[in-house]
């Protein structure tokens, strides 16, 4: 098992410096340097031009006069060595600083997300295959399918105005407006919660049915398999036995739901925390990305890789520590 | 344990009536609702159990043996039913009950399972949960019926693993069942099932999906036990050499229905049903080494369920059936001596005449004197020198080497024309491989495999490529394993049986209709079912496609891979013959491939044994069988069943089930881990031995070969003639 | 297919010399089976998935529209009438005082002094009569075909608007936008597939069959591009295009963003059917029958997999429709003039505009339809796919 982890995180290595180049591509797509746009943002708000000096610090702070590769590397060694990821000119701060702001509650909201998916679906699931083709089953999995059909942010256009038309409230946002600013509080805090379900139901629908569908197969596949019969052979009750035995095989896709829900709600999901106007990362992703402020988009999107990985590598962990095929494999 | 000891080791004295009926299955019908129709799997059962005695249900795949036995235990999964009939067990607390009449899953039904009927079943790693320890499963076991302490459990767990012959029982019993080996496995599965001193055993096909060696073990241990703790045991198999190993009473089955029942001599030696008598004449036996009887084939094949004919279920296929009354009427049972009782109308109806004829003799052709034939003349076909090929595995992370399996390691031998080599061995020995590098689907490491060609020159296949290798295609052919995966789904018997003569440019349009219909006909197989794609065969006609497709280029040499092995016994006999026929017929030479010495035995004019991809011992076929050179050799041909319940073996020596792993091979003599001759004097451990010759075109590999004296099959017996 | 069609012995077995025995005859419904060829039995066996046979109906019928859109649509995407903002959907009347004239009603609209804001009130004394295969603007069917006939439309495009499901803030008739958008969205889904496709057979196909270290070097790529979140990754390289481009450009840039990232599944799929197939013994019989490669793999093996990456496509068409629309929605995919369903509910992003006319939510509803039907159709697809599994 140990043997597993070392390697399991020696292959991190080479991951990452892969995912940190493929950013580093994406950094530079937009024609014209951080300076240039720099320049061209400051001239549209009619700020004039920057000072030499400052012109002259901001080159050598991105190595704009090196050659890429060099660039490169005073990026990635400013991030590894220093953690910082350079400014964002649209909120004119350091991207750090930025992220350090919204990732609490991003990743609050994502351990939730999870929770509700798991809440919801494993009992689902495993009453779908139990009771295969009962009514019950065609219900829910008809709600899969929609649950995948209908976008996220469609879903969130619709909850905001619905309680608009009927509450007259708009239910976006983790705040209401009277305690955005105010410190926290117990009722502060009761009011964040009064938000954070509508997210929390939105991005768990799709991992839900995702989860419900897959859970439901697996487990159709491990009730026929012998060696069901031959615990029931030996006298096990049934509902104990599928619980112990198939059940129990079968959850293994849902440690692979950590892989993708963290980095998914940090970015994926950007679209719906930018509707119902949630103070997370993935609208500050948004907005970079629309104004081209390449280091604040590239930190956003090297941290939601990163994420993955991380994901992938406790769920790998997980699925490794509970199942011994996968545990004594190597 | 609880039960008193009731049975005694002289189980044959005893008649079968002198035993108390413990489980009494009364005309049982267990159907499938499926979407194309009602399938009536067990279709009218009555058969008893009685305490303390072996029942051997006997009968091809699909007869609805194995259902029946998990009705028993209302084990039989949706949309399955049982829809009429009872199950009367005798033994239980609280008096007999029905248990059909049970709740399915309700509490008396589960006090039942495991505790009063333990059950064993085929696939041994399969019935094990991969995510728990064989110790916490078969704890587990323990725990649910038995007032004891989880620590108590445990030991009684260990005691119960030692019991089944499993070695280091306290390290096994933490052991995850992909950790062992099949046979240790089912070990486990007995274990468990025998946790709580049950007074049956059901055991479904236990041991079909092990190799013969680890059968043979598997077979004596569950007589063992029986006669130690006095249970009574259902066997279920297809196999009649396990039958006369290990039954005491036998029933046999046909399509869902019980045809005959009756102790296992009286079954061997005066069947009754013309099923049984067809069954049992269709087996090549090990005994019979000098002439080559035909096998006397069961036409057709079972018929699915679904297509059960009307009246005897058999009558389709019987060569004594009696027109307007066979196939109208379901026949009666009829009583014979001692509980002997058939279901044919030849005994109960009034035109019947009381007996089965015999079956006509032009059924079956001429027997084969294979003295004449052992010794093969002219220049080899083919010649393999030094073949070699060897795996890198490798897994893992990071895809590194893990290490190498020789699958096959030095092999050299020669066919001659007209003979058929047998090559014998248990699962991955390695003789697969050895037969797709002879045909190149497979390529040698090292190695010449020499194939003489039409002017007498000799070209080494596994130098070829390309062209120049396709040409020799049409000349070595293979027929494959699986009649299911081999015949490509998506194309029909012409393309499929023409496409060699078509890649190769040998004929095209109506020629090669002509000789595709030519080709049908010879395998028995109507050329008007040309169109029709593999999907509309059943498995015996799918591998006479398969041998239409590998003889339509007239080869020379013939591969035939296990080409029997996915058959019931009554097609195997078709397929045998066949194979023999058009032997004859056409010259061939076969190379047979087959882990079934009673088939090779039945088939070849030499054999050679493989172990851990090393030809262990070669040599003409009633020799080898007659008087083994090899310790391997013996306890293959030991281990395997004869189907004659006068011949039970006392095993002199068997072999540990356990291999060796294949990336570690041992040193010296591979085999020597499992020898029971083997000793340090010898070099057996460190010097591997080389093949030499040890009599008349008899090899061996064994250090000990000239001071041992092996026994062969001595066993002889008379083949009962059908009454 | 769940049960081996079993045609009874004696027909195919009997050998001449097997002596006496009736024999029981095939019934003509083996007989169908048994010539039953590939396609035929995955026809049979999707046919008896009801829902998916519906839901495929659907999915042609959105082809179909996305193919006619301009014939179908009363109005060019383009035509707009500001007079009309978030006018509210009319319901179509066929009979007026008593006779059969199919018509629907005007607007008729008071302002609000303080707001300025208009409210429209459907009037039932002003009638607008429509009809079948009107005459109306001129359009080209797939872009040579000249014609001006509309499906259903105003008699008279200029007696009054048509806005069956309502306007837009431009007083755009929705119905129309939403069958314009039909072309673009669908043709997005194909597109970016058939491109997927291909970079998926290719370099699926070129793992499975050189295998060794090509297929580590792609089998490791892949794995790489699944590490990085998909989502961003499109919304980081699209925002990279430059807001210069022209809509054609911006398309292209779309698709082929999309199915850069969308090919991975494809060649695991690929990848995956080929080494199964690979396996499988009548490959190994082909080449023992001496075929050449190129027969063993586009004769033998080819066939196997097709109808699985059919299946495969139809599921994947309905996840680029997504990620289109998700993109365009906010802005970092198709820009009007273009008209997706994504750029349509772009104007749904201001809650007060959806409080204020609701329909502008209805391209979501196309979608939700659409990926529904294609959903359900796939999954059909895939479970007949094999009907050789039992």
């Amino acid at each position: 098992m140990l043997r597993y982890i070392t390697r399991r995180l020696l292959i991190l290595i080479p991951t990452l410096a892969a995912i940190s180049v493929v950013t580093f591509i994406v950094i530079q797509l937009p024609p014209g340097d951080y300076l240039t746009t720099r320049i061209a943002q400051l001239s549209a708000q009619g700020d004039g031009s920057l000072s030499a000096q400052e012109l002259e610090r901001l080159t050598q702070r991105y190595g704009l006069d090196q050659p890429v590769y060099v660039q490169y590397w005073t990026w990635i060694s400013n991030i590894l060595f220093h953690g910082d990821f350079g400014d964002s000119f649209v909120y004119g701060r350091p991207v750090g600083a930025l992220l350090a702001e919204r990732l609490p509650l991003t990743i609050l909201l994502s351990v939730l997300t999870l929770l509700f998916i798991w809440a919801v679906s494993f009992p689902i699931g495993v009453y779908s295959a139990m009771r295969q083709y009962s009514v019950g089953d065609y219900t829910f999995t008809f709600f899969g399918y929609l649950g995948l059909a209908v976008p996220n942010f469609l879903i969130a256009l619709v909850l905001m105005w619905v309680s608009l038309q009927y509450f007259g409230t708009s239910v976006g946002g983790l705040f209401s407006p009277e305690y955005r600013d105010a410190p926290w509080s117990m009722p502060k805090f009761g009011d964040l919660l009064a938000h954070l379900w509508i997210p929390v139901v939105i991005w768990g629908t799709a991992g839900t049915a995702a989860n419900i569908r897959v859970l439901r197969a697996n487990l159709l596949d491990e009730l026929r398999k012998p060696y069901v019969t031959a615990a029931r052979a030996r006298g096990m009750k049934r509902g104990l036995l599928t619980i112990k035995y198939p059940v129990r095989v079968a959850m293994n896709p849902f440690f692979s739901t950590i892989g993708w829900i963290l980095p998914g709600l940090i970015a994926a999901d950007a679209i719906t925390s930018q509707v119902l106007n949630l103070n997370t990362t993935g609208p500050l992703l948004l907005d970079a990305l629309l104004a081209q402020d390449m280091y604040l988009a590239g930190s956003v999107l090297l941290i939601s890789a990163l994420l993955v990985v991380i994901g992938t590598l406790i769920s790998d962990l997980a699925l490794a520590w509970l199942d011994p095929r996968v545990r004594l494999r190597y | 344990m609880q039960h008193p000891l009731t049975a005694t080791d002289e189980r044959t004295a005893e008649p079968p009536a002198a035993a108390a009926p413990l489980l009494e299955i009364d005309s049982l019908h267990t159907r499938f609702d499926t979407a194309d129709g009602e399938v009536r799997a067990v279709d009218g059962v009555s058969l008893t159990v009685r305490a303390g005695r072996t029942l051997c249900v006997v009968g091809e795949s699909g007869c609805g043996k194995s259902i029946m036995a998990r009705s028993v235990l209302q084990l039989v999964e949706p949309p399955g039913k049982i829809v009429s009939g009872s199950i009367r067990w005798n033994h239980g607390e609280s008096g007999p009950v029905d248990t059909t009449a049970l709740e399915p899953d309700g509490e008396q039904i589960r006090r039942i399972r495991g505790n009063e009927i333990g059950m064993v079943f085929q696939e041994p790693m399969a019935s094990l949960s991969p995510m728990y320890t064989i110790g916490a499963q078969l704890t587990e076991a323990i725990l649910l019926h038995r007032d004891v302490t989880p620590d108590e459990a445990r030991q009684i767990g260990i005691d119960l693993l030692t019991q089944v012959g499993i070695p280091q029982p306290e390290g096994r019993f933490d052991a995850y069942p992909f950790q062992l080996s099949g046979g240790m496995c089912q070990r486990v599965m007995i274990a468990i099932a025998l946790s709580c001193d049950p007074a049956l055993l059901i055991a479904d096909e236990p041991t079909t999906a092990l190799d013969v060696t680890t059968q043979a073990r598997i077979l004596d241990l569950l007589k063992d036990l029986q006669r130690h703790n006095g249970m009574a045991m259902m066997f279920i198999t297809h196999d009649l050499g396990v039958v006369a190993e290990i039954a005491d009473d036998v029933t046999v089955m046909y399509l869902g229905q019980a045809v005959e029942h009756g102790t296992v001599e009286q079954i061997f030696t005066t069947p009754k049903h013309p099923y049984t008598q067809a069954l049992l004449g269709s087996l090549p036996t090990l005994e019979d080494t000098t002439h080559r009887r035909p096998l006397t084939a069961i036409r057709g094949m079972v018929p699915h369920p679904q297509n059960r004919p009307t009246g005897c279920p058999f009558w389709t296929r019987c060569d004594a059936a009696i027109g307007g009354v066979c196939d109208v009427e379901e026949p009666p049972e009829s009583p014979f001596d001692n509980g002997h009782r058939a279901a044919c109308h030849r005994y109960s109806h009034p035109d019947g005449g009381g007996s089965v004829p015999l079956p006509a003799p032009a059924v079956r052709g001429h027997a084969t004197d294979r003295s004449g034939r052992g010794q093969a003349e002219g220049a080899p076909v083919l010649e393999v020198r030094n073949l070699t090929k060897q795996y890198t595995v490798s897994g893992g992370m990071f895809r590194r080497n893990k290490g190498t399996v020789h699958a096959v390691s030095d092999v050299s031998l020669t066919i001659r024309p007209g003979e058929t080599l047998g090559l014998v061995g248990e699962s991955g020995c390695g003789k697969t491989t050895l037969g797709r590098s002879i045909a190149r689907l497979v390529d040698a490491s090292s190695g010449e495999v020499l194939f003489r060609d039409r002017d007498g020159t000799q070209v080494d296949l596994a130098a070829l490529r390309g062209a120049a290798l396709r040409r020799y295609r049409t000349r070595v052919r293979v027929i494959f394993q699986d009649p299911f995966s081999s015949l490509n789904p998506r194309m029909t018997v012409e393309q499929i049986v023409g496409e060699p003569l078509r890649a190769n440019g040998m004929a095209r349009g109506s020629t090669l209709t002509d000789q595709v219909a030519e080709m049908l006909r010879k395998v028995g197989i109507q050329p008007e079912y040309m169109s029709r794609y593999p999907h509309a065969f059943s498995g015996g006609q799918r591998q006479r496609l398969n041998i239409a497709r590998a003889l339509i280029t007239e080869p020379e040499l013939v591969i035939a891979d296990e080409p029997v092995s996915a058959l019931d016994v009554s097609v195997r006999a078709q397929i045998l013959n066949l194979l023999s026929d058009l032997q004859d017929e056409l010259g061939l030479t076969y190379l047979f491939i087959s882990h079934d010495l009673s088939v090779v035995e039945h088939v070849s004019d030499r054999v050679a044994v493989m172990y851990m991809g090393r030809i262990i011992e070669e040599g003409p076929a009633d020799a080898l069988f007659g008087a083994p050179q090899h310790p391997y050799t013996q306890a293959l041909l030991d281990a395997v069943p004869i189907p004659d319940p006068f011949a039970r073996p006392e095993r002199s020596s068997t072999v540990p089930d356990e291999l060796p792993d294949p990336m570690n091979p041992p040193a010296g003599c591979s085999f020597h881990t499992r020898c029971t001759f083997a000793d340090s004097d010898h070099g057996c451990s460190t010097t591997l031995p080389a093949l030499t010759r040890v009599d008349e075109d008899h090899d061996a590999a064994c250090h000990r070969s000239s001071d041992l004296t092996l026994q062969g099959i001595t066993r002889t017996r008379e083949i009962p003639e059908a009454s | 297919m769940t049960n081996a069609p079993n045609p009874d012995a004696g027909g195919a077995l009997a050998k001449p010399d097997l002596g006496p025995g009736p024999e029981p005859t095939e019934s003509t419904g083996q007989d169908r089976l048994a010539l039953a060829s590939q396609s035929q039995l995955v026809w049979w066996s999707f046919k008896k998935h009801r829902l998916a046979l519906v839901c495929g109906v659907i999915t042609i019928a959105i082809y179909a529209i996305a193919i006619l859109a301009p014939f179908l649509a009363p109005y060019p995407s383009g035509h707009h009438n500001n007079e009309y903002t978030y006018a509210p959907p009319q319901s179509v009347h066929l009979l007026h005082e008593g006779t059969f004239r199919p018509h629907v009603n005007g607007y008729s609209f008071e302002q609000d002094p303080d707001t300025l804001a208009l409210t429209f009130e459907v009037d039932p004394e002003i009638v607008i009569p429509i009809g079948l295969f009107v005459e109306g603007p001129e359009y080209e069917i797939l872009g040579f075909i000249p014609w001006d006939r509309h499906l259903i439309g105003p008699t008279d495009y200029d007696a009054g608007p048509m806005y069956l499901l309502g306007a837009d803030a431009n007083g755009r008739d929705l119905l129309s936008r939403i069958m314009h958008g039909t072309t673009i969205s669908m043709s997005v889904g194909l597109v970016g597939v058939l491109l997927s496709l291909f970079l998926g057979v290719v370099l699926g196909g070129l793992s499975g069959y050189l295998g060794g270290k090509v297929d580590t070097a792609i089998q490791r790529l892949i794995e790489f591009i699944i590490a990085i979140p998909t989502i961003p990754l499109w919304m980081a390289l699209f925002a990279a295009v430059p807001a210069s481009w022209s809509p054609v450009q911006r398309y292209l840039a779309l698709t082929v963003v999309i199915s850069l990232v969308g090919w991975v599944g494809m060649a695991r799929e690929v990848r995956g059917k080929f080494f199964a197939v690979r396996n499988e013994e009548y490959v190994s019989a082909a080449i023992a029958d001496g075929a050449s490669q190129g027969r063993v793999m586009f004769r033998h093996m080819l066939p196997s997999f097709t109808s699985h990456i059919i299946a495969n496509l139809s599921l994947s068409i309905p996840t680029i429709i997504l990620a289109e629309t998700a993109l365009s929605f906010i802005g970092l995919g198709l820009q009007s003039p273009t008209v997706s369903w994504g750029v349509l509910l772009q104007e749904a992003q201001n809650i007060r505009a959806v409080s204020t006319a609701p329909w502008i939510l209805l391209p979501g509803v196309a979608v939700v339809i659409t990926v529904l039907a294609m959903n359900f159709f796939g999954d059909g697809l895939r479970d007949a796919a094999d009907p050789y599994k039992n």
